[in-house]
């Protein structure tokens, strides 16, 4: 029974959700598992909370290695869910919107969360950097392709490019580094792009059929069949 | 004064590279943190010394701007805000072009998210432009901010077909059939324009798959820079256009400022800005592709 | 004698003033065709059931005004629509000079409608006659997307008959994943060292078929863990993974005999927001340092920092994702990298079951077919582009209709 049954809702949402494509009286049906996916996903959300305040919690009481930054953890935490949860400093009060001009939530979003985000994301820059010292290396002949198209995308889209190959006569234009750059990501970057992704999608039939017909079933926590 | 700073910048960097170059040359591997520093240095120094270059609309930006500029007066655009904070610096210039534009030409402006972070960002989006430089706009006729709804590609089927199953209220409750915009909107097939801005998931792309290749609804879609060539395919039968980046949304900011200097004269142009840092910032890891190319191939001959 | 004529003197006065009339009124004939007062309206107004729809839409088609022609007389059409037998139009839509079609999203299954399509221009509104009644209904079936179920259908086909061909014992050959033979050295390398393992199953959640992938690939793994006594550390950015991990870790437990050496603190949650999950488990690596990092799932732009946070601790890093965005990144910054398919290919690949090996071959099969549709596609495409030929024409027009999705 415990492994029935998950197989069967497998087997009856996928063909569902298949079928819905192409006959529009179930098109219904595919929208409504759509929903109750969501329902079940927010009702998730409780189970996450609950394990991040018992693993940290538990750090912190038994001050094991790097309990302070669980204490970041969890006073973030409990201080965000009182903003938006008690809507604290709300100009509309418990009947405003949660991320209400002046609200509490609103200036934590503002003024630390987006912040940290955003800075997150700025490593991205330095890490770029120090991936391309290691990796843009002519090593062989693929690897010489792929830096040489680096450089020149990478000049393509500075003025640099622009003036570096501004000479070139407009019958050869197609070899100023600008229109070379473009060439090259519309080309064969997209005919790469596009292989990936037909395999990709054949891959995810393939997976999600073995999915459907049982044929695999770790994700059960058993073995496949 | 920007002159001043593009030199000094310039000598700086030149100046840091010559030397990694000699170091590389004795054999010696650049230790990641310099080139971290000199990342820094080359982004900030643009922003100090306020270093911008002029920008020309590709033809995939100006297919969106176009879209928006013909639409007939009163059309309806659905402008939904998929990203979090960490996307929104790449990302807010385009989202704010939007914004404007659609507001300039007497759209109306229905304003959702797919990402829960993207509810506060829109709410941002709504008090810094369209409260300050459209204040004669009214909320609920001419625009509406709908917020999050959790689901993901599960909210865009159900509102594909009906909205009202997903959505009863706007962001602060109000009954959406209490606002004269909503008059006579039952889907988003009755929307004239979807706009998804964001390169996660879900994205543009759930946006073309999940409502507007069914649903036959035009679309545009904005997002970071390393998302944009995943999206090239779907330009432009699934796609009316995309901004990548910082570089598409500076040149829908040119293209603004363009065609409507007298309104938009004093417009804030953070994408024209950033492109500044962006382009001394390819410079830098091109310099830093050639030396590390000359370190690798000066060890290979010394293990030789 | 001549014969005096009478003088006539009003009737050159008269005359003159019937010219000028003439010439007023054909002049203020013209200014109103400048400015728009009166164009043709539109003719041949058609109006149909929008196809492969649960009776929701309508088409409408009209013949264009003869003024609309590129100059300032019509400035648009405007769409209207009443009930069988109702003089009370609405307004519905809006369309361009030059657009000839308006599908009326807002129509009811089973109720008759008529329509009526006006020219607009700066004077007002030229109606064309009533359109036939349309009663939008349900079609069982979209025929539309008939070209996709068959192809559809034809892949799904070879994957079922290989998975079932497979059970015959017949061996087949897979080609060798780099990746996936690593992954024994890996755990071997951490085993060695006495340093855990990373496991991060991406960053959406178990509705992404990357993640499922990505957890099946995990039951591989943790079953050598658990034989070579070793530490998984798993933290995820969903819930829903995190119940799922968890049953598949202590599963692969139970069955290396060692249920006991399970710790549901193996998988913990972190948190759903993408960069504070990448800045946690940035400080998991850097603490922990780890010997094998896993990346197996759906990653966005947090996918380089994971990967060189890896490197620069030293680990080996293993991973696989069906973004194309983000391979280039996983491929400048890894050890070893499952592009595409291959992440999808791993369980299989790992099991080394002959029904799910099975599974492959029937993919491979789908891949061929896409092979030989691009290629005679883009020979009859260049060919009929360069040449003509009717039959390169037709082949390239057939090819072009079967891969397209039509709405």
């Amino acid at each position: 029974m415990k492994r029935q049954v998950p197989l069967l809702i497998t087997f009856t949402v996928g063909a569902v959700l298949i079928l819905s494509t192409f006959f529009p009286p179930v098109e219904t049906m595919g929208e409504d598992f759509s929903l109750y996916f969501d329902i079940i996903a927010v009702f998730a959300f409780f189970l996450g909370g609950g394990n991040l305040i018992r693993v940290n919690s538990d750090a912190i009481a038994k001050k094991k290695k790097g309990w302070g930054f669980s204490m970041v953890t969890m006073a973030g935490f409990f201080i965000m869910l009182a903003a938006g949860l008690l809507k604290l400093w709300n100009p509309g009060g418990i009947r405003g919107d949660v991320a209400g001009t002046g609200s509490m939530f609103q200036l934590l979003y503002d003024w630390i969360f987006n912040p940290l985000g955003a800075t997150m994301y700025a490593l991205l820059a330095f890490y770029v950097a120090s991936a391309s010292y290691r990796a843009f290396r002519a090593k062989n002949r693929d690897a010489t392709i792929l830096l040489v198209a680096a450089f020149i995308i990478l000049l393509g889209r500075t003025p640099l490019g622009v003036y570096a190959t501004s000479w070139i006569p407009e019958s050869f234009s197609i070899l100023q580094i600008p229109n070379l750059a473009i060439w090259i990501m519309s080309s064969p970057n997209l005919a790469g792009q596009r292989a990936i992704m037909i395999g990709i999608a054949l891959g995810v039939v393939s997976m999600s059929l073995r999915l459907i017909l049982g044929v695999e079933r770790t994700y059960l926590g058993v073995d496949s069949e | 004064m920007s002159s001043i700073g593009l030199i000094i910048s310039f000598f700086i960097i030149v100046a840091g590279l010559l030397w990694l170059l000699i170091q590389s040359i004795r054999g010696q591997e650049a230790d990641r943190r310099v080139i971290f520093l000199f990342m820094a240095i080359a982004v900030s120094v643009p922003l100090l010394f306020n270093i911008s270059f002029s920008e020309k609309a590709t033809l995939i930006v100006e297919d969106v701007y176009r879209k928006i500029e013909n639409l007939p007066a009163g059309s309806k655009i659905l402008l939904s805000y998929d990203y979090g904070p960490s996307m929104s610096p790449e990302v807010e210039p385009m989202s704010n072009a939007f914004l404007r534009h659609a507001l300039v030409k007497g759209h109306k402006v229905y304003i959702m998210c797919l990402w829960a972070t993207g509810q506060s960002l829109a709410a941002t989006a709504v008090d810094s432009v369209i409260k300050r430089e459209f204040p004669e706009k009214v909320y609920g006729i001419d625009y509406v901010n709908l917020g999050y709804k959790a689901g993901g590609t599960g909210v865009l089927n159900v509102i594909l077909t009906d909205f009202r199953k997903m959505y009863l209220a706007d962001v602060v409750g109000t009954n959406l059939d209490s606002m004269p915009m909503f008059q006579g909107i039952k889907s988003l097939k009755d929307m004239d324009l979807l706009i998804s801005i964001g390169g996660g998931y879900p994205g543009v792309k759930e946006w073309i798959l999940f409502a507007s290749a069914p649903g036959n609804i035009p679309l545009a879609g904005g997002c970071a820079a390393v998302s944009a060539p995943l999206l090239y395919p779907y330009y432009p039968r699934q796609m009316i256009g995309l901004l990548g980046g910082i570089k598409g949304a500076a040149e829908y900011e040119s293209e603004l400022k363009k065609n409507h200097p007298q309104r938009f004269a004093n417009m804030p142009v953070p994408g024209i800005k950033m492109m500044g840092p962006q382009t001394m910032a390819h410079l830098v890891v091109l310099a830093f592709i050639v030396i590390g190319n000359i370190s690798y191939f000066i060890s290979k001959r010394k293990g030789q | 004698m001549t014969v005096t004529r009478k003088s006539k003197p009003f009737l050159t006065p008269i005359i003159l003033v019937l010219v000028f009339l003439v010439f007023l009124s054909a002049s203020l004939f013209a200014q109103e065709t400048a400015s728009g007062i009166s164009v043709a309206p539109p003719a041949n107004v058609v109006a149909s059931d929008f196809n492969y729809d649960r009776g929701e839409q309508a088409e409408v088609r009209w013949k264009l005004s003869s003024d609309d022609n590129g100059s300032a007389g019509v400035i648009g059409y405007e769409i209207f629509r009443a009930g069988v037998g109702s003089e009370d139009f609405v307004s519905v839509g809006l369309a361009l000079p030059g657009e000839s079609y308006f599908l009326d999203k807002d129509v009811q299954k089973g109720v008759g409608y008529v329509y009526k399509v006006a020219a607009l221009y700066s004077g007002g509104q030229s109606f064309s006659d009533v359109s036939n009644a349309v009663i939008p209904e349900l079609e069982m079936i979209n025929w539309n997307l008939l070209n996709l179920f068959i192809i559809g259908l034809l892949i799904a086909a070879s994957v079922i008959y290989f998975i079932s061909h497979a059970k015959k014992g017949r061996k087949l050959f897979i080609r060798k994943i780099a990746g996936l033979e690593a992954i024994d050295e890996a755990i071997g390398r951490a085993t060695e060292m006495g340093r855990p393992i990373l496991f991060i199953p991406g960053i959406n959640d178990m509705d992404d078929v990357q993640t499922i992938a990505g957890i099946t690939i995990l039951g591989r793994v943790a079953r050598m863990v658990a034989d070579y006594d070793i530490k998984i550390n798993m933290p995820v950015s969903r819930s829903i993974v995190m119940t799922t991990a968890r049953e598949t870790i202590k599963e692969a437990y139970a069955g290396a005999g060692r249920p006991d050496a399970y710790n549901d603190d193996m998988v913990r949650y972190v948190t759903d927001e993408q960069f504070g999950y990448v800045a946690a488990v940035d400080g998991i690596m850097v603490r922990e340092k780890p010997a094998t990092c896993f990346y197996l799932g759906a990653f966005f732009a947090e996918s380089l920092i994971l990967a060189e946070t890896g490197n620069s601790i030293g680990a080996i890093q293993i991973a696989g994702t069906a973004q194309p965005a983000q391979l280039p990144f996983f491929v400048a910054a890894c050890d070893y990298t499952l592009i595409g398919e291959e992440l999808f290919a791993a369980s299989a690949y790992l099991s080394n079951e002959p029904k799910q090996l099975g599974s492959l071959k029937g993919q491979d099969i789908g891949k061929s077919l896409a092979m030989i549709i691009i290629i005679i596609g883009v020979i009859s495409a260049t060919i009929s582009r360069a040449w003509g030929g009717s039959f390169f024409i037709w082949l390239s027009e057939f090819v072009n209709k079967i891969s397209t999705i039509q709405n």
